[in-house]
């Protein structure tokens, strides 16, 4: 019970997704999932232990660790990943929703369940706002938690039972700082696939009712 | 044996469950056991190799670290998980109790018995009704509690949900009042606050689930006690149209494609 999880929910979304949809799954996937699991994660197991301050004060370093991270980068891309594939959970449902229709009045309601029309439109685009809301609510988190997307090498702590400003030295710091914009811009690019889907259903909607509305006039 | 195995137990009573159960599940797994297991385990790891306190003296740490964490968050949580996806075993159990009543009455060839083979048994969906309702209606209530419980255990073992930098220790054998540091308390309190409102949430679902439930039976019922005093007529075709509705809007959701098995 672990990130198959989140990639068993990936596929089937796969199933009623458009062009671009799959392509979002893709990204989130191989550049945002596996890279997670099969890099960051490494990268951050160690931070608490190699994170190094220059006094012998016990309490220092947990203190000064506390106040420069008050949560782990690790913990919040984690979080990302998961609030941003949880939407994609509406749309599944409101097929399941539609076979379960079907099946239980023996007759065919909808030309394919699975296709983006009526009702699951609906849910669709409010799932692909959702899922850019999340996206732009953690980029912000992550700038304002930790002032930009740096992550300086050393850091002064004053905080008590510190004596004095005490020089802090975090692990890895140019490591962490690769990963770090490497989840920027892949957050960046899932915007601009969410955004570009969004456009293309509204405009394909669009054309399609006043191509309907067009007909029947000259009808 | 691990998480993946209660993932197993769950998706097949999944299948008898009303929509706002089947919420509940996901909210269950997504929110909870997998934050658990993915992000919140890591934060806690280190938690007594982290624990510095402000002393040479040995043994004082580990002491003053046992006086102040009785039972790990952790550990209690993992615990409120399990006993909160018990329950649901009741509906399990009862469910797997009708099948092979039925498929008993299918082998002895009885002719009330409408099914074609022991497949469609298998598969068989059943309503939540009679017997079903009262052990559906309280594993939702045992849910509840358990719930209810592990969240006041958690407010009074740790004085709230907060987890503070510092805390003083004199537990033999620290020769004097001593400072002790925990490792991390400013995520801890992210997640023990984040744990705590999907724990709500849980709640307001089952409550709703409860109200759901109580409000169909007595509806049932209402309309029960008014068939048997009309006659038979079209309108009763239009009733149980109408009451075929109403179930369809609560067995939506059926065929939820997240790895519950069928």
């Amino acid at each position: 019970m672990s990130w198959a999880f989140l990639r068993d929910l990936l596929s089937g979304v796969n199933k009623y997704s458009t062009g671009i949809g799959r392509i979002w799954v893709a990204v989130v996937f191989m550049f945002r999932l596996l890279v997670y699991v099969a890099a960051a994660e490494n990268i951050w197991k160690h931070e608490h232990d190699e994170f190094e301050c220059n006094i012998k004060q016990p309490g220092c370093e947990n203190v000064c660790f506390d106040h420069f991270f008050p949560v782990s980068h690790i913990r919040l891309w984690a979080l990302q990943l998961i609030m941003v594939s949880t939407p994609s959970l509406l749309v599944i449902f409101h097929v399941a929703y539609r076979e379960n229709r079907e099946k239980h009045q023996n007759q065919k309601l909808y030309r394919n369940p699975g296709k983006i029309d009526g009702g699951l439109l609906c849910t669709y685009l409010i799932s692909l706002i959702l899922k850019t809301g999340f996206e732009i609510v953690f980029l912000v988190l992550f700038y304002k938690l930790y002032n930009g997307f740096k992550i300086p090498r050393l850091v002064k702590c004053d905080i008590k039972p510190c004596p004095n400003i005490v020089d802090c030295y975090i692990s890895k710091p140019t490591e962490k700082m690769i990963f770090l914009y490497f989840l920027v811009a892949t957050s960046c690019l899932c915007i601009v696939l969410n955004l570009g889907e969004l456009s293309y259903l509204i405009f394909k909607y669009s054309i399609k009712c006043y191509l309907k509305r067009h007909v029947k006039k000259q009808q | 044996m691990d998480w993946g195995a209660l993932h197993t137990i769950l998706g097949g009573v999944n299948k008898h469950s009303t929509s706002i159960g089947k919420i509940w599940l996901t909210v269950l797994f997504i929110f909870r056991i997998m934050i658990l297991v993915v992000a919140a385990e890591k934060v806690w790891g280190d938690e007594q190799d982290d624990f510095v306190c402000n002393t040479l003296q040995p043994g004082c740490r580990n002491v003053c670290y046992d006086h102040f964490f009785p039972i790990s968050h952790i550990r209690l949580w993992a615990l409120q998980l399990i006993f909160v996806s018990t329950p649901a075993l009741l509906v399990a159990m009862h469910v797997a109790y009708r099948r092979h009543e039925k498929k008993r009455q299918f082998r002895k060839g009885d002719q009330k018995c409408d099914f074609k083979d022991i497949e469609e048994i298998r598969k068989q969906r059943f309503r939540i009704e009679g017997s079903l309702w009262w052990t559906y209606t309280s594993s939702i209530f045992f849910r509840l509690i358990f719930e209810a419980v592990f969240m006041y255990a958690f407010y009074f073992m740790y004085d709230g949900f907060r987890m503070p930098r510092l805390m003083k220790c004199n537990a033999w054998p620290c020769p004097n009042t001593v400072d002790c540091f925990v490792s991390r308390p400013t995520e801890k309190t992210v997640f023990t606050i984040f744990m705590i409102a999907v724990s709500s949430i849980c709640i307001l679902l089952n409550v709703a689930e409860l109200c759901y439930l109580l409000t169909k039976f007595f509806l049932r019922r209402s309309k029960k006690a008014g068939n048997s005093k009309q006659q038979p007529n079209h309108e009763n075709k239009e009733e149980t149209k109408q009451n075929e509705m109403n179930e369809l809007i609560s067995d939506s959701c059926q065929n939820t494609v997240i790895g519950f098995s069928s």
